[in-house]
């Protein structure tokens, strides 16, 4: 049986997603990293287009609108903003230990996979067999906020995680209700104001955005 | 019509605030902002009780015993606390620790939180309750870091991320949800997600794909909760905001969290195995409890204490709808209302002692009751009801809990009654020592305001001596719900 052109390129998208995951794993550079997230908001709005098309779901095109919007145009443009305001363009931050981040990371994409497993079985669309991959984009971004210091590549994992989600829900229910999707990105653009305004805030009390200075309170 | 004015209110309110809240008399029209919402909670609980279960707006918003007698208790905890923000504020810029703009941002803000909170219990959609949800964050977040200082941004930022990683999960549990629903709704758009549709086929939808998403749904909502291990954020954002925004995570977004986690527990019951969501709860709920007192011993901010102790309770509430049964769920829900109503009167008293000792530590605060006999004797009061003491309400939901835990699930009383009994001793200890003896402190120069936490402490008192026939058919009613 031959799989119809349209899902291959569905199934290159997720692949393409999978690897700007893991190379925003290993980038040191924080505007590179805009860039990167900014390619995979673009890559989610291809697969998002391919899917309405060969689905006949047109109502997907608003959601792939809403993505192109906020993932490929606003955001990436307002933390590139952000970036040369703070003069944090040049910044690179030490990657602890860059091997076994990959590594672990490998190890979530399996872990993804496997529990993707009985819900992509379930799922009826053409693109269940993505849903693994949208899990592992989720994990990856945490394991990337998880070893990162710096504030602007915690915002961004967290960014990359919502990416996942939205891929996630594509490719196992063809997209959330438009009000849902709707609200969801409200909640995104009023996070990227108030995280606007953290940055300065951190700044301003710290002189720097490492994260290092904001390890004070904790149980002793 | 009373929908319209309980969202209205606080809708439009936040924006008038934001436009004017510099002026002297935003914290009055913040008040009557609040009052209007809670007017608005009340028209809608009646309605509820006369004409029952309530659909409306296209069956985006649904009303039942169980939500709209949160929303009476949302929207009464509201009002208080916009009382003692008056008080409490006008101190603050007395001291010059805020400016006016830093006001006018609060009052917005607190009005756009009631907001979310109320949307998020009168939504009948589960998407919309996850915006509602992530929305109460992203306002109540920079109310976190008021201050601006160094602490306050640490704990602000941690609370951003916590709490923005926790609610991914849970908006991925809500796509498992929908994708469940699919299946048997059929491509409908919309009203796939509505929580009354998903109910009345809630035995039909695929086990697996349920259970994955209600362990999403848990522990994304579970970490708004508080459940340790993902109450991180909570004392650290308890401690460093200022004392009106403690009240009301303590008193509301808990509460509202938990809410939206039985909801979600109601639709996996149906399933087949729905014995999954039962001990998931009780287990997140006990070790929250467990882990909860024993860290109250090592507590030096009294903020911070009272934290530890919303995660406690809130721990016991959890285990409680996580047995289940009517005299469980009874139980539960009279616990979330005396513990909002005994822990939001507490921040506010914490408030004030901490305005009068200059700080929050409370190796420094000493001889409360002498310097301030109304100051020191609520922070007593409080502190006997937060502890379970009878005549007070906890005392009574948390005995109904114990009984309960008795007959179901026997193994379980000790570690309850052990972990209490190390959480009573560390309050009662810390606060003894800051209400009675020689004190040090200034009198204040303005005398707070201190009826809302009275009125609220003999709630508490009354609830625990008596419950009214009508609320306690409403709390009956409401736990037969939840099943």
């Amino acid at each position: 049986m031959t799989v119809p052109f349209l899902s291959q390129l569905i199934d290159l998208c997720a692949a393409v997603l999978l690897l700007l995951s893991f190379s925003m794993l290993s980038q040191r550079r924080v505007l590179t990293l805009v860039v990167l997230f900014a390619l995979q908001g673009a890559t989610l709005f291809v697969s998002i287009v391919i899917v309405a098309w060969e689905t006949h779901q047109y109502q997907l095109f608003y959601s792939a609108a809403l993505t192109l919007l906020l993932k490929v145009i606003f955001l990436p443009l307002i933390l590139h903003r952000l970036i040369r305001r703070l003069g944090a363009q040049w910044e690179t931050e030490v990657l602890l230990n860059a091997p076994r981040t990959m590594l672990a990371g490998l190890l979530l994409v399996i872990f993804a996979f496997t529990l993707a497993e009985p819900i992509s079985r379930f799922a009826h669309t053409v693109t269940h067999s993505t849903l693994g991959i949208a899990l592992a984009v989720v994990m990856l971004s945490f394991l990337m906020m998880i070893t990162r210091r710096k504030a602007i590549t915690q915002v961004i994992g967290l960014l990359a995680m919502e990416n996942g989600l939205f891929f996630a829900a594509t490719s196992a229910t063809y997209g959330m209700p438009m009000v849902v999707e709707l609200g969801v990105a409200l909640d995104v653009l009023v996070g990227a104001v108030i995280f606007g305004v953290f940055f300065f805030h951190i700044r301003e009390q710290f002189d720097s955005l490492d994260l290092h200075n904001l390890e004070s309170l904790r149980e002793d | 019509m009373a929908l319209l004015l309980l969202l209205g209110f606080p809708l439009l309110g936040s924006l008038f605030l934001a436009l004017a809240g510099t002026r002297l008399w935003a914290s009055v029209a913040n008040i009557l902002i609040s009052l209007g919402t809670f007017m608005g909670g009340l028209w809608l609980a009646a309605h509820v009780i006369v004409n029952g279960t309530w659909i409306t707006a296209g069956q985006e918003f649904f009303l039942d015993s169980l939500n709209v007698f949160l929303v009476v208790l949302t929207s009464f905890i509201g009002l208080t606390t916009s009382f003692f923000s008056r008080s409490y504020m006008r101190v603050e810029q007395e001291h010059g620790r805020l400016g006016s703009r830093q006001l006018r941002l609060y009052y917005g803000m607190f009005q756009l939180f009631m907001f979310t909170m109320l949307l998020a219990l009168t939504t009948n959609n589960m998407g919309i309750l996850w915006v509602a949800m992530e929305g109460a964050t992203l306002t109540t977040v920079l109310l976190v870091s008021l201050y601006r200082t160094p602490a306050s941004i640490e704990a602000a930022w941690k609370y951003f991320i916590l709490s923005g990683v926790g609610i991914a999960q849970a908006l991925f549990g809500t796509i498992l949800l929908y994708l469940a629903a699919e299946k048997i709704l059929g491509n409908v758009g919309i009203s796939a997600l509505l929580w009354t549709h998903l109910n009345q086929v809630k035995s039909r939808l695929e086990p697996t794909v349920l259970s994955l998403a209600f362990v999403f749904l848990l522990v994304g909502y579970g970490t708004k909760v508080g459940l340790v291990p993902l109450h991180n954020w909570l004392p650290d954002a308890h401690a460093e905001g200022p004392a009106p925004v403690s009240a009301v995570l303590s008193g509301l977004l808990l509460n509202v969290a938990l809410y939206a986690v039985v909801r979600c527990k109601v639709l996996v019951d149906g399933s087949a195995y729905a014995g999954l969501a039962p001990k998931l709860m009780m287990g997140f709920g006990l070790i929250s409890v467990t882990v909860a007192a024993f860290l109250l011993w090592r507590q030096k901010d009294i903020k911070r204490l009272f934290a530890y102790s919303s995660v406690e309770h809130m721990g016991i509430a959890t285990f409680a709808f996580g047995m289940g049964g009517a005299i469980a769920n009874f139980a539960a829900l009279l616990q979330m209302t005396v513990h909002s109503l005994t822990k939001s009167s507490l921040f506010f008293t914490v408030g004030h002692a901490a305005q009068q000792a200059g700080t929050q530590a409370m190796d420094r605060i000493r001889g409360l009751a002498n310097a301030n006999p109304a100051v020191g004797w609520s922070l007593m009061i409080g502190t006997l009801a937060i502890i379970g003491m009878p005549p007070f309400g906890v005392f009574a939901s948390e005995f109904l809990i114990f009984l309960t835990a008795m007959r179901e699930y026997p193994w379980a009383t000790p570690i309850l009654m052990g972990t209490l009994s190390v959480a009573f001793g560390a309050i009662f200890l810390r606060v003894q020592e800051m209400v009675w003896g020689e004190t040090n402190l200034k009198p204040l120069s303005r005398t707070p305001l201190m009826f809302p936490v009275f009125l609220q402490l003999a709630m508490v008192f009354l609830l625990g001596i008596y419950i009214p026939h009508d609320l306690s058919e409403w709390y009956r009613a409401a736990a037969k719900l939840i099943g």
